[in-house]
């Protein structure tokens, strides 16, 4: 069905050795060429694409406001921005995590990433639990796993005080894999 | 005119050789009896057309900026003309190629058309639905409203569970450590380049394919596929009763495709397109990311499997699925096609659909999610309106329990229903339950006052069957 009726290629027979062999490696050539070619092309591309992967970004130090703005016991989000996000990010540079005031002295921040699948999860302050929407996963207000499927508890930022302010080093949204499970 | 319109026609078609390119295409002989189960493959085609079509006019305003989509989107909705029109065409034309590809894969499949010689029909078949799904999960990206942006962390923590490459793969997905100005960027490219040329490539060789081994002829039992002697039986069919594709057989295409639009064109101006959610703003945690219906039932899975078996089902599942439908006609490439003599090829079809079709509905559901906004209870509901009973009801809704509980039809889906806990448990169970939690709910024994405690069991010990009125006066 639909096969090819015309085959215009040289017969092989009528050609000498010498033919042959010069036609072989016009054959290699044009293979060869063609892959310097590719290898021009494609290695800057996929090197451009691949780039993110190799990007490494360390945390920033940001201050998120002054310690007195902070009651003691209370978890609240605080809205933060990513230092390191390109200028056209818009409010997508934007971040939240939750921030609980321990004591005078003493800060605890959470990620929001529920370390399931990565969605928001809520505090609910009179329960004192964190709730995620996705899969339903449950936290304690110490970050430990209550309920659902989350592997493992809460990630934690780095939080310092320092002259009067609250300190939040950024750091990526946590991936949870497999080799850490 | 009409003179000169034909001699121009037969100039240009001279020059170009339009006719004897497409002729021999357009005519070949398909089977008589090959109907209306046959039309499902040119409606897939027809929405990928529908596809293209608005993807490209969309694409005349889209910005596919991280800052600046979520905006574009809105005017494209709003004050666009067409706009809100040809993005509800978008997406029930996406709804309409991913369950037309279904529909032509389980016919296929049921009519044993995968079996020799077609063997990379059904192969290419398989990756154009793999890329039919990837397009329409990057499709939902590109709403780049609040859901979108959320579905690229989970995506990206998806990813992530694969063994040594994962966080590569997350960081690739997000375009960097952390949503921003590189992720949507990414994903337009993807859907607007990358898949539709992927997709252009292998529509084009599955045609091709069509064309080299045929439409094959509806199954009859009894009658087995052996790659010695189908190929020359099948060609006496089609010179002993065959048709021409071009317009014998093609009518019905043309019929069911023209139905197809006129579905989309329907629910696109009645029902309109996906309305958008809050702005892409990571800092707003108020989300409940959903995917779109045609991955609603994915979403239902990775919340109800075990725990222990999530990474396998992750990662493995969709490779094993994957692979067993690639491996399919290699396995099984001859024999019987009937369905009637292959009776495991419905129960694998129906398997799917009841398995897809109840995740799909429990996904919808979610009863899994808590309820974040529940109704409070009232004093009728409470059957109170002070005392320990109307405090114990209080202190549910504080702490969370109406979030995950039903009530008399209020609150949560993700635990059990406890309007009538009262008949089945005693005040100890109740006790037990809050302060050491449950498989499946959070102990309160370290959050809960004593008081609260015997408020909280006041109220659900009252949570009871109403008693019959005639039992009622005779208890009295």
């Amino acid at each position: 069905m639909n096969d090819v009726t015309a085959d215009h290629s040289t017969p092989q027979q009528r050609l000498t050795p010498e033919e042959i062999t010069r036609r072989r490696f016009l054959e290699k050539l044009c293979i060869g060429l063609s892959g310097i070619c590719a290898a021009i092309l494609g290695i800057p591309i996929v090197g451009f694409i691949v780039a993110p992967i190799f990007r490494r970004t360390t945390g920033k130090w940001i201050s998120v406001g002054n310690i007195t703005d902070y009651e003691v016991g209370k978890t609240v989000s605080v809205t933060i921005t990513d230092p390191s996000s390109l200028p056209w990010a818009g409010i997508t540079a934007r971040n939240a995590l939750w921030l609980r005031r321990v004591n005078e002295s003493d800060f605890i921040a959470f990620s929001v990433n529920c370390t399931h699948l990565g969605c928001p999860v809520r505090w609910l302050a009179d329960a004192g639990l964190f709730m995620c929407p996705c899969h339903g996963g449950v936290y304690y207000s110490d970050g430990t796993v209550a309920a659902g499927p989350p592997p493992k508890p809460l990630i934690r930022y780095d939080v310092r005080t320092a002259n009067g302010q609250v300190e939040i080093k950024t750091m990526a949204i946590p991936i949870t894999t497999t080799t850490r499970l | 005119m009409k003179r000169l319109l034909i001699d121009t026609w037969r100039w240009l078609d001279d020059r170009f050789g339009i006719s004897a390119l497409i002729g021999p295409s357009l005519k070949h002989l398909v089977p008589q009896d090959a109907r209306w189960w046959y039309v499902f493959g040119s409606a897939t085609m027809l929405a990928f057309i529908v596809q293209v079509a608005t993807g490209v006019a969309l694409a005349f305003s889209y910005a596919s900026s991280s800052s600046q989509a979520y905006e574009t989107l809105q005017f494209i909705t709003n004050e666009a003309p067409f706009g809100s029109f040809l993005r509800g065409m978008h997406y029930f034309g996406a709804s309409a190629m991913v369950l037309m590809v279904g529909a032509h894969m389980a016919q296929t499949f049921l009519f044993g058309s995968y079996k020799f010689p077609r063997e990379m029909n059904w192969t290419t078949g398989v990756l154009l639905l793999g890329f039919t799904l990837v397009m329409g999960f990057t499709g939902q990206l590109l709403r780049w409203d609040q859901t979108a942006a959320w579905s690229v962390v989970v995506a990206a923590e998806q990813a992530g569970r694969v063994p040594l490459i994962g966080n590569f793969l997350a960081q690739f997905i997000l375009g960097g450590t952390t949503i921003g100005g590189a992720t949507l960027s990414r994903f337009f490219a993807i859907h607007v380049f990358i898949m539709p040329a992927l997709m252009f490539v292998f529509i084009g060789i599955h045609l091709m394919l069509v064309l080299r081994h045929g439409i094959a002829e509806p199954p009859t039992a009894g009658k087995e596929v052996d790659p010695k002697t189908y190929r020359h039986e099948y060609e006496e069919l089609m010179q002993k009763t065959g048709h021409p594709f071009w317009p014998d057989g093609a009518w019905r295409d043309f019929v069911f495709g023209t139905g197809l639009i006129i579905v989309i064109a329907l629910l696109a101006y009645f029902v309109g397109p996906p309305v958008l959610d809050k702005p892409p703003d990571p800092s707003i945690l108020h989300a409940d990311p959903r995917p779109d219906w045609y991955l609603l039932w994915y979403f239902a899975l990775l919340a109800l499997i075990p725990r222990e078996l999530e990474g396998y089902v992750m990662i493995l599942g969709p490779v094993l699925i994957g692979i067993l439908l690639l491996a399919a006609p290699i396995l099984n490439n001859r024999g019987e096609r009937a369905p009637s003599r292959r009776p495991w090829s419905i129960a694998v079809v129906l398997l799917s659909v009841i398995m897809i079709g109840s995740l799909w509905i429990v996904g919808a559901n979610s009863p899994w999610s808590p309820n974040f906004d529940p109704p409070p209870l009232t004093e009728k509901v409470i059957g109170a309106s002070s005392g320990p009973v109307f405090e114990g009801a209080r202190v549910f809704q504080a702490k969370g329990c109406l979030n995950c509980h039903l009530i008399s039809g209020d609150g949560g889906r993700r635990g059990p229903d406890l309007t009538y806990i009262g008949d089945t448990l005693s005040q100890g169970d109740i006790i037990i339950r809050i302060v050491n939690g449950g498989v499946n709910m959070p102990a309160y024994g370290n959050s809960i006052k004593p008081d609260e405690l015997e408020q909280l069991t006041a109220f659900l010990q009252s949570r009871k069957r109403p008693m019959p009125a005639g039992l009622e006066t005779t208890h009295r």
